[in-house]
């Protein structure tokens, strides 16, 4: 089975994390929560692997 | 001058005294099917047509009322070709391919069934659910006329049943009053409320969908081409669902989703329903209503199907939501595996464990039914505002984004179920072979000679086993486990499209085909103890 990375992956950890709220600029709380659903089905089609995918939501459930 | 009668008004078995009225002490019969639905006519035709004596009783006299199913897949085709009286169904239905799905006021995504080439029968064909019943009525009444053991009795109602060891004591009521007999065997097709489920005291547990629909059938000169059209949140009916598809004779079936909280009355309602048509589809059209009726959806089913004498089959086992059209459609696959392991049953050459195997085999059926439509239910009507938010981000996205599209669910079409894991199988001694045709599939259909692959296989007469052999050496006959078994020899020289469907990569193939034309086992090459052990497992016998 094929591991969730949960190591540091991000060098440019600060640039994303900006990238990031930046998106969000302006948006009403509706639309950032549209965009943020978009963003996730994105990301997840990236990823591909169902039991990857199960992983994040683990780690995401805290 | 009076529109001529629908088919639907027609009584076509109307009720007429039988001898088991008058009889001193009750009759019996081998089979009782209660209801001339879809699934209690088709296990009727199968039964009769293996010999088995079947009596069906309804407590109507006429095919099916009000907006049912349109969309029926090819698998139930195949079934009902071998029941003979598939291809009319298909002269008679719309053949359709193109679905397209809205989102607001744009097309943002469109599928098509891509039918692959070289099988009897198309993907899907719509047809109005009286059409399907009319033809199994005629085909019943057709075989009756040559002698077949199949009778039927209209404005028969069944109002007790009596579970005894080896038999079910039944009391019918009738315009003429009630009457007493036995059966060997009770198949409950009675819909889903099924009266025999609730005279047994059963369970039928899943959950109800807190939604209305509207549905209507209209008949009208439309210009819309042949293709299943679905919009989510359309400017017609804000904040809700639409489909639109055809069927045959111009009648056009348009369902609105409506919501929990309504007044239905109010939106039963022609002035209203006129109003909903005419935002839908312009001012201009010029239609009348066949039906229009609201339903409440739900997808539920009983624990197991098979209790002593009584099984269960279509709805009165099993319920799913319309989005998929899995109900007739798996109905029609209940039977088909039903007719052949009962007859066997019947006959000493199995025994009651091959009965378990319709439980296991179609509990499985049921339960991918289930799931396809819940999730399809669910992405319809989501069922909080996240769930919304995501179902909505999958339609925005899926309208420039490719990746998107295979989220969207507006309805997972029915699909024939693959038999993966039943006792019945053997494990694959062909596991290079075609995925697709692996232990438990349906075989795939392919133009043979005149005809096609399907003409040739599973129950017509006795429910024999048969034996597909591909470019393999095979005897020229075989019997086991006190079963003829007819062989097929066939090579790829004469019909090449054996070798995508059977061979893959292998340079041969023995099968062996079950009555309902699933593959119990195959091998490369033949191997007559490995044949008869797999039969014997396909009876049931080692479960
Ligand atoms: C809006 C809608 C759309 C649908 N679309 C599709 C679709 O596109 N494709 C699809 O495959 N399915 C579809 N379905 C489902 C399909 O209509 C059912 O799955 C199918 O009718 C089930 O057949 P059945 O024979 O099991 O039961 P039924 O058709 O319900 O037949 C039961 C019969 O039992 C009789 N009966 C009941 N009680 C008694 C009694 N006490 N004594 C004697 N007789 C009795 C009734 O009169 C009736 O004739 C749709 C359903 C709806 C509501």
């Amino acid at each position: 089975m094929t591991m969730l990375n949960t190591t540091r992956n991000t060098p440019r950890a600060d640039d994303v994390y900006q990238m990031l709220i930046d998106a969000h600029e302006g948006k009403t709380k509706a639309e950032s929560d549209a965009f943020n659903a978009r963003l996730i089905l994105t990301l997840i089609n990236h990823i591909g692997d169902a039991d990857v995918i199960a992983q994040a939501l683990k780690v995401a459930e805290g | 001058m009076t529109a001529p009668q629908k088919i639907f008004e027609i009584p076509l078995y109307p009720y007429a005294r039988s001898a088991d009225q008058d009889a001193a002490t009750p009759a019996r019969h081998t089979v009782v099917v209660i209801g001339a639905g879809p699934v209690g006519l088709g296990v009727a035709l199968d039964l009769a047509q293996q010999g088995v004596e079947v009596l069906v009783l309804d407590d109507n006299d006429k095919v099916s009322f009000g907006s049912r199913a349109i969309c029926f897949a090819k698998r139930p085709l195949e079934i009902l070709d071998r029941l003979g009286c598939g291809r009319p169904l298909v002269d008679k239905g719309v053949v359709w391919n193109l679905g397209k799905v809205f989102f607001d006021d744009r097309q943002v995504y469109e599928f098509n069934l891509l039918p692959e080439d070289g099988h009897r029968f198309p993907a899907f064909i719509n047809l109005q659910q009286y059409y399907f019943e009319e033809a199994l009525v005629k085909r019943a009444t057709e075989m009756q006329a040559e002698g077949a053991p199949v009778s039927l009795r209209g404005r028969n109602r069944l109002t007790s049943v009596d579970q005894k060891a080896d038999h079910v004591v039944l009391t019918i009521d009738t315009p003429e009053g009630p009457y007493t007999i036995t059966a060997d065997w009770l198949i409950a097709c009675d819909g889903a409320g099924s009266p025999v489920r609730q005279m047994l005291g059963l369970d039928f547990v899943g959950k109800v969908f807190e939604d209305n629909f509207l549905i209507a059938d209209v008949v009208m000169d439309a210009p819309f081409p042949t293709e299943r059209w679905f919009w989510f949140d359309p400017p017609f009916n804000r904040g809700q669902s639409a489909l639109l598809h055809k069927q045959p004779d111009n009648v056009w079936r348009i369902d609105f989703q409506l919501g929990w909280d309504i007044d239905r009355d109010k939106e039963l309602r022609p002035e209203n329903i006129d109003t909903r048509l005419r935002a839908m589809l312009g001012d201009e059209i010029q239609y009348s209503l066949e039906w229009s009726s609201i339903y409440t959806f739900q997808c539920r089913r009983m624990e197991r199907f098979v209790h002593d004498r009584v099984i269960f089959a279509g709805d009165s086992a099993h319920q799913v939501s319309p989005f998929g059209a899995r109900g007739a459609n798996s109905g029609v696959q209940d039977i088909d595996n039903l007719a052949w392991k009962l007859k066997l049953v019947l006959d000493g050459t199995a025994d009651e464990r091959l009965l378990h195997s319709y439980d296991v085999e179609r509990v499985h059926g049921a339960k991918e039914n289930i799931l396809n439509s819940t999730r399809s239910t669910d992405f319809i009507t989501p069922k909080s505002e996240t769930s919304r938010l995501f179902r909505d981000a999958v339609l925005d996205l899926a309208e420039t984004q490719d990746f998107a599209r295979p989220f969207v669910n507006s309805g997972r079409l029915s699909v024939p179920c693959t038999y993966d894991g039943s006792p019945l199988n053997t494990p694959d001694a062909l596991p290079q072979g075609p995925a697709r045709s692996r232990p438990g599939s349906p075989c795939l259909d392919l133009p043979l000679g005149d005809g096609f692959l399907l003409d040739r296989l599973g129950a017509r007469g006795a429910p024999g086993f048969q034996i597909l052999a591909i470019d393999a050496e095979v005897p020229t006959g075989f019997t086991a486990q006190g079963l003829p078994c007819e062989i097929i020899a066939l090579n790829t020289q004469t019909a090449p499209g054996l070798t995508a469907r059977y061979l893959g990569d292998v340079k041969s193939a023995v099968y062996l085909i079950r009555p309902d034309q699933h593959v119990a086992a195959r091998w490369e090459t033949w191997d007559a103890s490995a044949v008869d052990a797999a039969l014997s497992r396909a009876l049931g016998k080692e479960a």
